[in-house]
């Protein structure tokens, strides 16, 4: 309203043009435009005070010395500050608002864990410390050691892999081992066609051959076309659940009985074992190995694409084959850190080692303060508000959007959608770009593969009933624009600090760094 | 809870909405068998902040903290001064609690640092380009193996001695399932890198000759005459840098001849962390662009012909090719590449060549130290932030003797070699710009009085 306020005095309030004329600096008040630091400074520069060296280069380093300093800028404090903040404000993130990544799980990350993470007994100690030296760093590793085999229901857990595909690689080589252990040479790996991609990327990647298999009309894996394929060839299934259409896998158990009858293995992608954390244990429905993403289920930051951590808990039958170094507790209690050294003798069967030291501890602490946090009972309320959101998800949208999977009964974490419906010329894409106008981060689109322009929303447990209200209202605002044939949708983003990007032409002339003459 | 926002009546309401008598009919699909009636037992109820925080840092304190003693471990992780604004900044929730920036239009922040990071560690490994990081030095190590494997299509690598040993492992956990071959061999304690042992393994089914540069005892290999010898016979050379602040010193290997550049990134911006979480480094001729593993991120324009960035070159990864990727790597290590990022942007060229000559002047000092004391022999006749040396006595009964009293005084190489005969009593020992006088002489004295 442009009226006076208690003073008498009356801002002048401008017209419609000015709000969109352009600047000369190409900024808009708090939408800031920010260059490469290779534009902010030449090389020469340095943000860093410290001592000149008292000594000279020893003689035999002369010849390996490096001609000219690498062509990196060096920005005093404030520019870096102001750099990664301005930086920063392009980026949307979990703290502003939903990220409602079906399959990725971005819930809440509680700052406490990154306080522990940081306590210098955590974060300033040497991976190669003597081991009496970090009795609490082996004590905090076997305690989410105890958490992670106690919620899984299985024999074991193996802690050093590095991110979810990095624990899914580890999985397979255990099965690989105790194969080789076994004397047989079992080739084919089965996963089904919803699988994420890193199933079969890692299958292959640990020298098998992957083999589909077909799902059901009600977004199952097909019991029955699987078990026709068993035989002495399969090493073994790979199977997430709940799977990525958002389902549990009600056959879970039969598959299991079905590979074990044949002598092969059961591996289970634990990517969405937040839904059913503290209600199910995968041990109970015959998993011989199943990997744990941290910073899905237990809340580690995903940081813009990682740090990771995969922990993988195992079968009695697999557990001899976990790899170098494992934690494991004596019978007096305290935890042994096998290593090279100490394998021959107590851990003889190991398939070796898969990554340098021992794990992702800074991940490790942040998870067990998140676990330590909730506790039992509050982890099996992680997994019912998780789903109950995702159900209030899918039964405030079904009748705007197309639900494949809906009729047929409840979702888990998950809430899957389809394009199926929309009108000529509207895409999922569209409804992601959308909600990007509405404030919101974009649902996963198009994954799973197996359903056409597939909109997987996952709300999390941390979502108030509030805030996906909001979101539902959003999502029905765009599903109901897009019936109506707004051609604005086609063209959204509007509001974002970009509108849409041309990835194809990133793809056809890579640019993978900066040149000086290329600007 | 306090990180739950549902109420009891938000949930009795939602329920009403979706026309669920309770929660657990929600949960129908799971097998009555498997459904568990109640907390899982044995296990501990929620906790306070206050009482979860108390516990951790019971924990904490029970390690010895590297900081608070005279401290000269190396060998694959190091520590150094990490300026205050790194961790402040990568603290911003807007990078912290981002998820991969598969939606460019609201990612641009992550996105940029990426491109301004593969520009840093590009230059600073003298290739043309570098990915947008990969786990850790060790996997990256193995990635850059089996990429030397797609583009010469043999099966056969080469590892210099002086590799590091986690290295060597994980390789050869990943080769014994992929069929490739490895060659690799325990190095000597001797001031000669063994460069001679490794060009005389090369042969013509080799696709990768792999040479750490400084090595695990901080020699420095001839990478221009390896390079030549892999060259001539249609190989590959990998270069690893587990070190990245020693390049400030010596000169990058892309520009030495080494086809693939691999690396720990962790000694900038990352701290030590007992191991995890690290930063592997990747960079690489332009021309093996599409055998190359791990994220990638390019330049490119919007719709109003603004320059915007996003990942690209997807169709070598696993969500696109599946089972016929480069790699099954899903994520990279991205809030440690921004760590790094931001600390070598303080630092910049300049800066880290004086860190480097810093790094160089106390090891130096360190060295000379240790020379000194009757019956220590250094090893090394060249060396950037690290050297090995031979004690009269074995090294890991030392390194524990000296830890008690109160000195973390190096890596045994029987840690890293159990068994290896000729190695036992040998040392790694590590030095950086945090490395007092004062650190020095209590490591002189330590090794005095373990060996006496």
């Amino acid at each position: 309203m442009n009226a006076p306020n208690a003073s008498g005095w009356k801002p002048h309030m401008g017209t419609a043009e000015a709000a969109t004329a352009a600047t000369a600096s190409g900024d808009r008040a708090l939408n800031l435009e920010e260059a490469l630091i290779f534009e902010l400074a030449g090389p020469g520069g340095c943000g860093v005070d410290m001592e000149a060296p008292a000594l000279p280069p020893v003689a035999g380093l002369e010849r390996f010395l490096r001609q000219a300093p690498a062509a990196l800028p060096g920005l005093s404090e404030p520019e870096v500050v102001r750099h990664y903040t301005r930086l920063s404000r392009q980026n949307y993130a979990i703290d502003l608002g939903p990220f409602p990544l079906g399959s990725c799980t971005m819930k809440h990350n509680p700052r406490l864990n990154e306080k522990v993470a940081r306590l210098p007994g955590f974060a300033d100690i040497h991976p190669l410390q003597p081991k009496h030296t970090v009795p609490g760093a082996l004590e905090a590793i076997a305690q989410l050691a105890d958490w992670l085999i106690a919620l899984t229901g299985m024999a074991a857990v193996a802690m050093t892999p590095k991110a979810g595909a990095h624990g899914e690689l580890c999985g397979l080589l255990c099965i690989r081992a105790a194969l080789d252990a076994r004397g047989e040479n079992r080739e084919v790996v089965l996963v089904p066609e919803s699988a994420h991609g890193t199933n079969p990327a890692t299958a292959a990647f640990a020298g098998f051959r992957v083999e589909n298999i077909p799902a059901t009309a009600d977004g199952r894996v097909d019991l029955a076309a699987l078990t026709a394929r068993l035989g002495p060839d399969i090493a073994g299934v790979m199977i997430t659940n709940p799977n990525t259409c958002g389902l549990f896998e009600r056959d879970m158990k039969a598959i299991s009985d079905a590979v074990h009858g044949v002598g092969g293995f059961v591996y289970c992608d634990g990517a969405n074992f937040n839904a059913i954390v503290g209600k199910v244990r995968p041990g109970d429905l015959g998993v011989d190995a199943m990997h744990i993403n941290l910073h899905k289920t237990f809340s580690t930051p995903h940081g813009g694409g990682g740090p990771g951590s995969g922990p993988v808990v195992l079968s009695a039958a697999l557990a001899p084959f976990a790899p170098l170094p494992f934690a494991q507790r004596g019978a007096d209690g305290a935890v042994h850190l096998i290593e090279e050294e100490e394998a021959p003798a107590d851990h003889p069967a190991s398939f070796g080692r898969m990554a340098a030291f021992h794990g992702q501890m800074g991940m490790f602490t942040r998870a067990l303060a998140y676990i330590l946090s909730h506790g039992a009972d509050g982890l099996r309320q992680v997994a019912e508000d998780a789903v109950l959101n995702a159900n209030y998800v899918l039964r405030s949208l079904e009748d705007v959007l197309d639900a494949p999977f809906a009729a047929a009964g409840p979702c888990m974490h998950e809430a899957l959608f389809s394009d199926n419906g929309l009108p000529e010329g509207f895409s999922t894409l569209d409804i992601a770009k959308g909600l990007i106008d509405e404030g919101f981060h974009p649902m996963t689109v198009y994954f799973p593969l197996v359903v056409h322009g597939a909109m997987l929303v996952e709300p999390t447990e941390t979502e108030s009933k509030a805030g996906l209200d909001r979101f539902i209202a959003s999502l029905r605002s765009l599903a109901t624009r897009a019936r109506a044939g707004d051609e604005t949708l086609q063209s959204a983003p509007h509001f974002a600090p970009r509108r849409r990007v041309d990835e194809t032409l990133a793809a056809r002339k890579p640019r993978l760094v900066w040149q000086a003459d290329a600007a | 809870m306090r990180y739950l926002p549902l109420t009891p009546a938000d949930r009795a309401a939602m329920l009403a909405r979706i026309g669920a008598d309770d929660i657990d009919a929600l949960f129908a699909d799971v097998p009555a068998t498997a459904l568990l009636a109640g907390p899982v037992a044995g296990l501990a109820p929620h906790a306070s902040e206050m009482a979860v925080e108390r516990h951790m840092a019971r924990l904490a304190g029970q390690n010895l903290t590297a900081g608070a003693v005279p401290f000269f471990l190396g060998a694959g992780a190091y520590r150094h001064h990490i300026p205050a604004s790194v961790d402040h900044l990568i603290q911003r929730g807007e990078f912290l609690t981002a998820y991969t920036p598969y939606q460019p239009e609201i990612a641009q922040g992550t996105l940029q640092v990426l491109f301004e990071f593969q520009t840093q560690v590009a230059r600073l490994f003298g290739t043309d380009i570098a990915n947008a990081s990969m786990y850790d030095g060790s996997t990256a190590c193995w990635e850059a193996i089996a990429m030397a494997g797609r583009v010469t299509r043999r099966k056969k690598a080469v590892l210099a001695a002086g590799l590091h040993p986690h290295y060597v492992s994980t390789a050869q956990t990943m080769a014994r399932f992929t069929g490739d071959a490895i060659l690799a061999a325990t190095p000597l304690l001797a001031a000669d890198a063994g460069d001679a042992a490794t060009i005389a393994a090369i042969d013509g089914e080799t696709a990768a000759v792999v040479v750490q540069y400084p090595d695990i005892l901080g020699r420095i290999p001839d990478l221009a005459a390896i390079a030549e010898a892999a060259h001539a016979r249609g190989a590959l050379l990998v270069a690893v840098v587990t070190e990245p602040v020693a390049l400030g010193l010596i000169e990058a290997p892309g520009h030495l001849g080494a086809d693939i550049v691999v690396g720990e990134g962790q000694s900038l911006g990352v701290g030590l962390n007992f191991g995890g979480p690290y930063l592997g480094l990747f960079g690489a001729r332009a021309k093996f662009v599409r055998q190359m593993p791990g994220r990638l991120c390019g330049e490119t324009v919007d719709a109003e012909g603004k320059r915007a960035f996003v990942l690209t070159l997807s169709t070598r990864e696993q969500h696109i090719r599946r089972e016929k990727a480069t790699s099954n790597i899903c994520t990279n290590a991205g809030l440690c590449a921004l760590a790094f990022s931001i600390h070598m942007s303080l630092l910049g060229g300049e800066g880290l060549a004086r860190l480097a000559a810093l790094n160089h002047a106390r090891a130096r000092a360190t060295a000379e130290a240790l020379a000194a004391i009757p019956g220590v022999e250094v090893v090394n006749d060249a060396y950037v932030h690290e050297f090995a040396v031979r004690l009269p006595t074995e090294a890991r009964s030392a390194v524990r003797a000296m830890a008690d009293r109160g000195v973390l005084g190096g890596v045994a190489l029987g840690r890293l070699y159990p068994g290896a005969a000729g190695l036992e009593n040998g040392l790694v020992v590590a030095a950086s710009e945090l490395t007092s006088d004062e650190d020095i002489a209590a490591l002189v004295a330590a090794i005095k009085g373990v060996i006496a």
